[in-house]
Order: C-alpha cells, then sequence, then structure tokens
C-alpha cells in the first residue's frame, strides 16, 4: 500500500477491523512487534527514509516529531503515575523541558487541551479522570514536543459521542493552530466526513480507493465503499438497510485476486485472477477544485491553516478496481459499470 | 396495547467509602417510567452510564430492582416467585452487546442454541436438534456449522447465534443490548436487518438499548433518551429528531457525526446549569414528554 500525508493535511484511514489500519501506524513508528516486521517499502517522512534510521534516532522521531495516539486511553497512560509525570516525563526525554520547568509546561498543554482546573488535575492519576479527559491528557502527551505528525488510531472509539464531538473539535483546533499533519484512523464514516481532506479506505491490508473528502463522498467508485456509503443508516425509517454480504477474510485465509471479489456485487471475470492496479480517474468535471474551497474555508475562520500539497498528489481519485481498469476491454467495463 | 409498562424504576447501588464514612449511593436508575406496545421496537439511548443497560437488566431481573414496578403482559414480574420468574423467562429474553463473551468458548455452537430448551424441558433429543437446524436457518446460518465452537465465528455471525439462543423459546419480547455496537460497520447492517425480519416474522417486541442515534432513528418509532438515571425526554423519534426539547437531547443529535463533509454544523455543548435534574416530565406535543 502506498500513501501520503501532506503537511497541515488531515488524511483519514478507513477500514474495518482486521484491515491493517493500526498495523500501518505502527509500522510508520516502526513499533510492529516481532514475528511482524516490515517486508518492504519505504517510509518517508520529511524526505528521510524512516526505514534507513538508526534506532537511537528513532526514538527522536517518535514523540517529537510523530506523535500516536491511542484508542484506549487507559491502557497507553501508566495507571501507577500521575498525568503530569508522564506528560513530563515525554518533555524531559525530548530535552524540552528540565525537572524544574516540567511541571509548568504540562500545567500549560493540559490548559491546551481545555482539561479544566488544569493545576489540580495534573496531580490526578489516570482512574481519577473520566475517559474525556484521559484522552484529553493523551493528547497533551502527544502535542508536548511540538510534533508535525499526529497519528491518531481511533481516538474516540471508547467514547461517548457528546464526549467524541469534543475531542474531534479539539484535534480540529490544534491543528489549525499548530499546522499539523493529522492520520486519522476511524471506521466511523461521519468522523470521516467531519474531519479529513483526503480519505484513503482500507480492505484486507490494501487501499482500494485514495480521494479527496467530497470526491469520495459525492462520487464513491469501489464497491467496497459504495456498500460501506450505503450501509449507513439514513433512508426511509423502517426500510431494510443496504448490507454488504459476507464477512470481511482473516489476513491469513485471503482469496486469490482482489480480496473484495467474494463479497462484491460486481465481481467479473477478471476480479479473481490478480490484484488489481491502480487507475487514477479523470478529474472529476464541473466541480470547483476542492483545494481552493479549503483554502477560502481557512481564510473565512480567521485560521492559520495551510495545506502544502503533495507536488504530484492534487485532486487525485485512485482506485483498484477492474471495473475502471484499462485492462479490461472499454466496453466490458462500459456494461460493468452501469 | 402495552405488552411492557415500568413505573419508577429505580436501582441504587451502594459504594463503601471506607471504615468511618458513610457509603455513597450511586443512583444509576432513578424512577424511570415507560410503556412498550406489542411488536414495537422502542429505543432507549444515552451516554455509558446513564443507566440504560441497567434498566434493560431489571426488566428481566437479572439485576433486582431497587423499587418501583414493572408489569408485562399485565403481570408484576417484580412479584413473581422464581420458579414463575423461571417460566416467564422464555417469554423475555436479551441479546448481549459482546458477541465475543456472550457465548461459552467450550460449548459448540448447536449445543448454545439448545441449551435453552433443555433448561425448559421443551421437546425430546430429535426435535431439539430439528429446532435448533431450523433456528439457525432463521437467523442466516448454515445448519452444518452446528457441530463448531464459537471462535470459529465471525462477530456478526457470533450476534447471529445469539439472536437464535435468544428466540429459541418464542419470547414475545427481547431487550437488545447494544446488539450490534461491537461489530464491523459492513457487517451491522446484516444484523439490524435480521432485527428488523425476525421482529416482523416473529411478532417480536424490542427494547432496543443503544448509543447509534443514526441507527434508532432508522428502526425505532419511539425513543426514550436517558441521563444520569433519568429519562429527560421521550416520543416519536421523528419528532424528537425534528425538535429536541432537552439541552441534553439537543446535545446529543449535534454531537452526531453526518456522514456528508458538506453538512454544516452546529455544535451544541451542554451546559448542565440550563436545566434541573429533578424537573419532572411534562407534555410537549403528541406523546412527547421531557423534563423541562
Amino acid at each position: 500500500m502506498s500513501f501520503h500525508v501532506d503537511a497541515g493535511e488531515t488524511l483519514c484511514l478507513v477500514g474495518e477491523s482486521g484491515s491493517g489500519k493500526s498495523l500501518t501506524a505502527l509500522s510508520i513508528m516502526r513499533l510492529v512487534q516481532p514475528p511482524g516486521r516490515i517486508e518492504q517499502g519505504r517510509i518517508v517522512f520529511k524526505g528521510r527514509d524512516l526505514r534507513e534510521v538508526p534506532e537511537r534516532d528513532m526514538q527522536k522521531v517518535r514523540g517529537a516529531e510523530i506523535a500516536l495516539i491511542f484508542q484506549e486511553p487507559m491502557t497507553a497512560l501508566n495507571p501507577v503515575f500521575t498525568i503530569g509525570n508522564q506528560i513530563e516525563e515525554t518533555l524531559r526525554v525530548h530535552g524540552r523541558a528540565t525537572r524544574r520547568t516540567a511541571r509548568q509546561k504540562a500545567i500549560e498543554l493540559l490548559d491546551a487541551v481545555s482539561v479544566p482546573e488544569p493545576h489540580l488535575r495534573v496531580r490526578d492519576y489516570p482512574h481519577q479522570l473520566s475517559g474525556g479527559l484521559r484522552q484529553r491528557a493523551l493528547i497533551a502527551m502527544s502535542l508536548s514536543c511540538d510534533p508535525s505528525l499526529v497519528i491518531a488510531d481511533e481516538p474516540t472509539t471508547a467514547l461517548d459521542v457528546t464526549i467524541q464531538a469534543e475531542i474531534l473539535d479539539l484535534l480540529r483546533a490544534l491543528q489549525k493552530k499548530m499546522g499539523l499533519a493529522l492520520l486519522l484512523i476511524t471506521h466511523d464514516l461521519g468522523v470521516v466526513a467531519e474531519m479529513a481532506d483526503r480519505v484513503a479506505v482500507m480492505y484486507a491490508g490494501r487501499i482500494v480507493e485514495d480521494a479527496s473528502v467530497t470526491d469520495l463522498f459525492a462520487a464513491p467508485r469501489h464497491p467496497y465503499t459504495r456498500g460501506l456509503l450505503a450501509s449507513i443508516p439514513g433512508g426511509a425509517p423502517g426500510t431494510r438497510l443496504q448490507a454488504i454480504q459476507g464477512t470481511v477474510p482473516p489476513l491469513g485465509e485471503l482469496p486469490p485476486g482482489c480480496s473484495f471479489t467474494p463479497r462484491c456485487p460486481r465481481r467479473f471475470e477478471p476480479c479473481p485472477k490478480a490484484h488489481p492496479g491502480t487507475t487514477v480517474l479523470p478529474p472529476d468535471r464541473l466541480r470547483q477544485g476542492y483545494g481552493e474551497s479549503a483554502g477560502a474555508l481557512a481564510a473565512a475562520e480567521g485560521g492559520s491553516h495551510k495545506r502544502i500539497p503533495h507536488p504530484d498528489s492534487v485532486h487525485v481519485h485512485s482506485v483498484k478496481c477492474y471495473l475502471y481498469s484499462d485492462a479490461v476491454e472499454p466496453d466490458v467495463r462500459e456494461a460493468r459499470t452501469t | 396495547m402495552a405488552l411492557l409498562e415500568v413505573t419508577n424504576l429505580a436501582r441504587h447501588f451502594t459504594r463503601k467509602r471506607g471504615f468511618l464514612a458513610s457509603p455513597s449511593i450511586v443512583r444509576a436508575v432513578d424512577g424511570v417510567s415507560f410503556t412498550i406496545d406489542e411488536g414495537e421496537m422502542f429505543g432507549l439511548v444515552g451516554e455509558s452510564g446513564s443507566g440504560k443497560t441497567t434498566t434493560g437488566r431489571c426488566i428481566l431481573r437479572l439485576i433486582e430492582p431497587t423499587s418501583g414496578q414493572v408489569r408485562f403482559k399485565g403481570e408484576d414480574v417484580l412479584a413473581f416467585s422464581r420458579s414463575r420468574l423461571r417460566l416467564a423467562r422464555r417469554d423475555m429474553q436479551i441479546v448481549f452487546q459482546d458477541p465475543f463473551s456472550s457465548l461459552n468458548p467450550r460449548m459448540r455452537v448447536g449445543s448454545i442454541v439448545e441449551e435453552p430448551l433443555i433448561i425448559h424441558r421443551i421437546g425430546t433429543k430429535r426435535e431439539r436438534k430439528a429446532r435448533v437446524a431450523e433456528l439457525f436457518e432463521l437467523v442466516g446460518l448454515d445448519p452444518s456449522q452446528l457441530e463448531r465452537y464459537p471462535h470459529q465465528f465471525s462477530g456478526g455471525q457470533r450476534q447471529r447465534i445469539g439472536l437464535a439462543r435468544a428466540v429459541a423459546l418464542n419470547p414475545s419480547f427481547i431487550v437488545a443490548d447494544e446488539p450490534v455496537s461491537a461489530l464491523d460497520v459492513s457487517v451491522q447492517a446484516q444484523v439490524i436487518n435480521l432485527l428488523m425480519d425476525l421482529q416482523s416474522r416473529l411478532r417480536l417486541t424490542f427494547l432496543f438499548i443503544a448509543h447509534d442515534l443514526r441507527l434508532v432513528r432508522h428502526i425505532c418509532r419511539r425513543v426514550a433518551v436517558m441521563y444520569l438515571g433519568k429519562i429527560v425526554e421521550m416520543g416519536e423519534t421523528e419528532a424528537i429528531f425534528a425538535a429536541p426539547a432537552h439541552p441534553y437531547t439537543r446535545a446529543l443529535l449535534s454531537a452526531i457525526p453526518v456522514p456528508d463533509p458538506a453538512a454544516p454544523k452546529h455544535r451544541v455543548v451542554l451546559d448542565p446549569a440550563s436545566f434541573q435534574r429533578d424537573a419532572p416530565l411534562r407534555a410537549i406535543g403528541d406523546g412527547h414528554v421531557a423534563a423541562v
């Protein structure tokens, strides 16, 4: 799989459990536990391949340049230290504060993530905080060293909707303020619609579709993406939902060819034979360029949020599916897509 | 006609605070009243800790309520003796949230579905086997897989097994406690469709406990919103979505992420000072009540 995140951009990685989203995050941080390992490929961060970086330097990248926010704040925090201790530790390890200045800095960080009464909360242990406050503390810790990329792995899945909304608002505000690139891993298409600039849809370890958020919701191409969007409850109450048949295959027992074939309502001859290549779709006509509207929006809101697009990536909508592949005769394709 | 009437249901838990301090009382459910009509799918929503699961369990007396009344088909469930309660449980079943912990990993799935029939001494061995196969087909599973163990099934399939077990005794009422929240998105829709099918084919009545409001809007005609142990708003789902009256309902509805990037975002933040916790429910529309 291949994808990129631009500076200041939010890329949402969408997929179901077992599709490899979290492993992707861990791979970027080089935190995959043996026997798992990164077989091949490059992870280029600010022009440097992280796979080539020696472990000692990698420790400086983790936390300081790329920060990771986990799904379950209770297990990500150490229960025997106060949250102040844990934030201070991060600051000191990365040389951002001394023993004397760390406490004050931790309080400022908690204040920045809207924790009420930060001077008191800093002395609390994780179990004394609610789920939402714990997640805020974790965000404070991850932002403590001014990272340029934050990877958030299902940061709101364990939280109630009202708290989820607060955390998403907070992430958005911090991103705007600090110009962060955000790689947000989620399975909730509602969260995607609210947060993403661009979306990469994963299925069984591969990215099957990559598009700007407006393109993805307005014109989804891959049958899996279409199925996901169609299965959201929203039609007339009481009507049957449009479910995707079957279940996600375990990664060890993937079917040959395109992994979605057994569940795909539009499968045809080439699908089970080999993995479809990536097809870059022609840019969407008529609609206004998304980059412009996003820029206008940021300007209107008075934010300093600036997206720096990857040179060869603007507005690209790509999909891995034989329905759009040049390997298939055009008239066959035409018949299948309509 | 009302199948289930819940009146002033309460469940308090006492928590010891130490040797000298007096124990604190947690009012998990605090004076909850609602009725569910026959054949209805009634939604109960609220955040974790609001008391919705405790309410569901109190109705089945899986947790004994502290006070209040539960009438099922006109009978007082809380007055039932142990043997009468066991008989009543044929008619009231539950589907749990977690399809992984709610099936015994050491039993074959066929035996899991057969177990309620054995407990209630229904049918001969052969009749039971036939019934289990029939139930498997009913929930969309292959009866040739009866001899497998739960770990050989995916989450969605396990939830189907849980449903087969729940309908094995032909109940009229099922408490579905977040039955799809642990499932993958693409599988949730399958299980919801199955729930709706079973509801109409078996004339089932559901108490559907959930936190996914989009889902509740889709499948429940009426809904009650719980907050800190109390129902703060109740009525027709469409009426509540169109004009939520309670500040908490407004905050909850505005917090749902809308799967449309162009949708305008108007977040309502809950201000606990904007309402009184003890305000009684009052009518504000046709069958629509709110604690304001």
